[in-house]
């Protein structure tokens, strides 16, 4: 960083910082040697996946560390005053007045029993002693300037009336209230949809243009970064092992970690024949099992004995710093991921047939309110007349942000739920409106599933043999004797590469990504013809999830297993999918081959969600096409197109009475919009490599 | 863990297992002072209860010299250390093999109660729909009821034995546990491994006391502790009314109830079975609050 002024010292300047917890195993340094300047109207970056300790950071600034952490070492300067040293009554005006944090949860941010009027008012009422009535002026004109439609309504509104991506706008507006210098923002889009993303991501740049904040942006994900920050500091296990700013970072990492986070993301033009992800082997050391020397080398493809695990390594280079004892001799191209599999053919043969789905919910209002107008029935359309099949050994995604019916769809397959009209049929069998309890063996072993969180797709009272053994005890048939389900819990364990002791351990000693693996081998215990994966990878880190997908797919391809995709992360559906279908607010928009969807002709909405995906490449430029509000209720979905509250492409009233005609683009590309074919043609892409 | 099978299905064993994940639990409890408290009364007055044949100096029902004060010295040798009674029966011989009938029918009373409420529970949580209606409404109606009206009604129907007294408590408190587990069962079956165990084709059952129940045992424990403090009280005030074990058998509230015209002349009578009584019943809170003080930390 060169310095214009160097007499005036810079907005937020930490030293050296330590950071411990003190537990029952004793003291856990959490933070290790953590240095870093922000300059005002700056962003900076703080990159890691979780529980690398970028989290307690900003929890330190704020001097927030809880009961048992403590501040071991080092000074944070914020405006020349170094704040470790500061009283409670010092902090209380810093804390919200000064320095403003923002959350993940914006629901968990905001109480639920106060109107939002009156948590806004409370900042300028505590920090400025103003009066009501002003401190009400200034709550709108706020509200406005946070980009919400009709800030009278919100200011009177409790928080679980509003949307989440409405949530997240009130929580910035409160913490702007008092005129920070300085944002922390803790993942602050990472709980909202992508297209709320980048609305949000958006406003928070322009805010901080306007007031001249700076903000510390803390962040898994790379790409957010790219486009938010100027400088990332990426940090592991309790350290910064790289900080640059983001283009040198991101065009040429030194760190072997930085550059395994970034081999971790699939490119935006690849796909999983061309470019095979590389996780990163092994998983983030505890704290207190942390090795000698580089805190990386058990993972680190360029380990050398005798000098990574000499002793502590000191952060080297000053522009661009890097925490390697090696870093000047890496190179990484040398490194080649070409396993050279050749592209697989998914077979003809159909195996899942949807047509015409609609699952519909009955609310029943049963308040007197609702007796006296007659009113008591409201219906859900979760699922609005879905049709589509899945070849063998094919991947099928189905995209759309939450709410869009993806998951009440992976309910009706697994019979979790029934069909309200509309068939589904298993290799020929119809089972749309079986209930799972009247499924034959067969096809439940035949349908199975992969769940989204970790931490509930495992039950935590059982250990993992067991419950393994379980289902190979329902669903195998050929497996009755004790040493036979023994000896195939071993295997599917070998399938999912964990070693045969983990039959052994309960849920809670395993990590995340292994808790995924084992649900994995769940769902494969009965040889399933079709796959449900509902997001199985998004909630874990991105080093992690990159191990997991690979997995899933090894094992698809070796058993010719046809895998429903259920994802929102466009990226990772690129990558691995055949075929995508693209989902919104029940029905589908557009569905065909993977190449296809991903280049014009594109539904106007598939186009806007390929331009809210952050791309951490800086070699690919993209459109910026942010959708207005958040998507419609299921309850009352708009008429004609349900897309034309938001369609940015809209061309007329046509597409508010009309239900848009599937027109067929070719190649079984089939995009339901009301645009003529030739305009949607013209479109240029989203996503180009940069001249 | 045990390591000697490792690289064995969990199977066999699992006694031994069991045993150790006890003492570990065991061992976590020993952080908590309070709980270790609690557990230093309970066994006291479980010791006393089992040791009563031996340690308690006469017969709990032979009638010697009555309205004696603690420290009177008995005729033919020996003490009444804590006075006797109206009838001349030891007091503290009576309070040793009182705490017998206690703590065999507060545990099985509580028991009870839980097999009950656990079963009510788990079927109007996880079955919902008109189960949970009926189920829930007949809860209702019986916490509406005052409790000692209840249990005078129970009683006075079916008569005073140990069996009947089970039979009240299980009747006044199941609807409290249904209560609690039908609570954690709406929570507990919206999670993955239920969706999973019902696409595998598990029946209700074997969901609700596989995959449901043993995820709730922790605040059922703690919960368990507290009642089985209330089913002492309850007990007690059954003796009192009259209601209890039938005479002459030993038994705290039956103490407290045929001193009770006596009590300003003779304190000693009533106080020390009512000492006894509060006692064992601060000994199961303070172990209740160890337990959740414990489960809270990690």
């Amino acid at each position: 960083m060169t310095d214009a002024s160097t007499e005036t010292a810079p907005l937020l300047e930490i030293r050296n910082l330590g950071i411990s917890y003190y537990t029952r195993a004793g003291e856990i340094p959490a933070v290790i040697d953590f240095s870093l300047r922000l300059d005002a109207g700056e962003a900076v970056a703080l990159v890691g996946e979780s529980g690398c300790g970028k989290s307690t950071v900003a929890m330190a600034i704020m001097r927030y560390l809880g009961r048992n952490g403590a501040i071991v070492d080092g000074q944070i300067f914020f405006k020349g005053r170094d704040i470790t040293t500061l009283s409670e009554a010092e902090l209380r005006q810093l804390r919200g007045g000064e320095i403003a944090m923002i959350y993940q949860e914006p629901m968990s941010a905001l109480n639920p029993s106060m109107t939002i009027g009156d948590q806004l008012m409370e900042v300028p009422i505590y920090h400025s002693g103003a009066s009501r009535a002003e401190a009400r002026e200034m709550s709108i004109s706020m509200l406005e300037d946070v980009g919400l439609p009709d800030p009278e309504r919100v200011i009177a509104s409790f928080p679980h009336q509003i949307s989440g991506g409405q949530q997240q706008r009130v929580v910035i507006a409160m913490a702007l209230m008092a005129k920070p210098s300085l944002l922390l923002l803790d993942e602050p889009t990472t709980a909202l949809d992508v297209t709320v993303e980048a609305g949000i991501v958006d406003l928070i740049a322009s805010l901080a243009a306007k007031h001249r904040t700076g903000m510390l942006y803390i962040s898994h994900n790379l790409g957010l970064v790219l486009e938010t920050c100027s400088r990332v500091n990426v940090m592991y296990s309790g350290e910064v092992v790289e900080e640059a700013n983001v283009e040198t970072l991101f065009n040429e990492p030194r760190h072997p970690y930085t550059k395994g986070l970034f081999d971790c993301i699939p490119l935006p033009d690849a796909d999983k024949d061309a470019r095979p992800l590389t996780p990163i082997r092994g998983q983030l050391p505890l704290p207190n099992e942390r090795p000698k020397g580089c805190n990386f080398a058990p993972r680190c493809d360029f380990f050398e004995a005798g000098k990574c695990d000499a002793g502590a390594v000191a952060l080297a280079g000053d522009e661009h710093r890097v925490r390697c004892v090696k870093w000047q001799d890496l190179k990484f191209d040398a490194v080649s991921a070409d396993t050279g599999v050749a592209a697989g053919n998914p077979d003809q043969e159909e195996v899942l047939r949807v047509d015409a789905l609609r699952k519909y919910y009955t609310l029943h209002d049963r308040s007197i309110g609702a007796l006296i107008s007659g009113k008591g029935i409201t219906e859900v359309k979760a699922n609005e007349s879905l049709t589509m099949s899945a070849h063998k050994g094919e991947t099928l995604a189905i995209v759309g942000e939450s709410g869009c019916g993806k998951s009440t769809f992976a309910k009706v397959l697994m019979g979790l739920e029934t069909a309200t009209t509309g068939s589904v049929s298993l290799s020929g069998e119809t089972i749309g409106d079986t209930p799972v309890r009247q499924r034959s063996r067969d096809q439940l072993a035949s349908l199975q599933m992969v769940f989204q969180d970790p931490n509930e797709t495992l039950n935590p009272s059982h250990s993992v043999g067991a419950q393994i053994a379980r289902v190979v005890r329902r669903l195998s048939p050929d497996h009755t004797s004790h040493q036979e389900i023994h000896r195939r819990v071993e295997q599917l364990l070998a399938l999912v590469k964990l070693p045969a002791e983990f039959a052994l351990r309960k849920p809670r000693q395993l990590s995340g990504g292994q808790k995924q693996r084992i649900g994995i081998a769940r769902a494969f215990a009965g040889n399933p013809s079709v796959v449900v994966a509902d997001e199985p990878v998004s909630a874990l880190d991105v080093s992690v999830q990159a191990a997991v997908t690979e997995l899933l797919m090894d094992i698809q391809r070796e058993r010719g297993t046809t895998l429903l995709f259920i994802s929102h992360d466009l990226g990772v559906v690129r990558y691995l999918a055949d075929r995508v279908v693209v989902m919104y607010l029940g029905r589908i928009v557009e569905t065909g081959k993977t190449v296809d969807v991903f280049s014009p002709p594109y539904h106007p909405y598939t186009e806007a969600l390929l331009s809210a995906v952050p791309i951490a490449d800086t070699r690919y430029e993209k459109k910026r096409i942010v959708l207005e509000g958040s998507p419609p209720s299921t309850t009352n979905p708009p008429k004609g197109c349900p897309f034309h509250t938001r369609c940015p492409r809209k061309i007329g009233s046509v597409c508010e009475t009309q239900e848009p005609p599937e027109v067929d683009a070719g190649n079984g590309h089939k995009i339901a919009c009301h645009i003529p074919l030739e305009e949607l043609r013209a479109v240029e892409p989203v996503i180009q490599a940069a001249s | 863990m045990t390591v000697d099978h490792a690289t064995r299905v969990p199977t066999s064993n699992s006694t031994l297992r069991a045993l150790g994940n006890a003492w570990r639990s065991f061992a976590l409890l020993r952080e908590s002072k309070i709980a270790m408290v609690g557990c230093g009364v309970i066994s006291f007055w479980i010791v006393v209860a089992l040791l009563a044949p031996v340690l308690a100096p006469f017969p709990p029902n032979a009638q010697v010299v009555p309205f004696q004060a603690p420290f009177a010295a008995a005729p033919d040798g020996g003490i009444f250390l804590l006075g006797t009674d109206q009838l001349g029966r030891d007091i503290l011989s009576r309070v040793m093999w009182g705490a017998r009938t206690v703590l065999f029918f507060a545990p099985i009373a509580t028991f009870s109660a839980y097999v009950v409420g656990i079963v009510m529970g788990l079927a109007a949580g996880y079955l919902g729909g008109w189960v949970d209606d009926v189920l829930s409404r007949v809860s209702d109606i019986i916490l509406s009821f005052p409790v000692l009206v209840l249990y005078i009604i129970i009683i006075a129907t079916i008569g005073a034995s140990g069996i009947n007294i089970v039979i009240a408590v299980t009747f006044a408190s199941a609807p409290g546990v249904m209560r609690i587990v039908r609570g954690l069962v709406l929570d507990l079956r919206t999670r993955n491994y239920v969706a999973a165990a019902q696409t595998r084709g598990e029946s209700p059952w074997y969901i609700m006391l596989v995959e449901i129940l043993p995820n709730a045992r922790g605040p059922l424990i703690v919960d368990a502790c507290l009642r089985v403090g209330y089913v002492i009280i309850t007990i007690g005030v059954l003796g009192f009314l009259g209601l209890g074990l039938p005479p002459p058998d030993p038994d705290w509230g039956g103490m407290i109830n045929e001193a009770r015209a006596l009590a300003l002349a003779f304190p000693h009578m009533t106080v020390i079975p009512c000492i006894a009584i509060s006692s064992l019943v601060l000994g199961f809170n303070l172990l209740a609050d160890g337990i959740r003080e414990v489960s809270l930390h990690d």
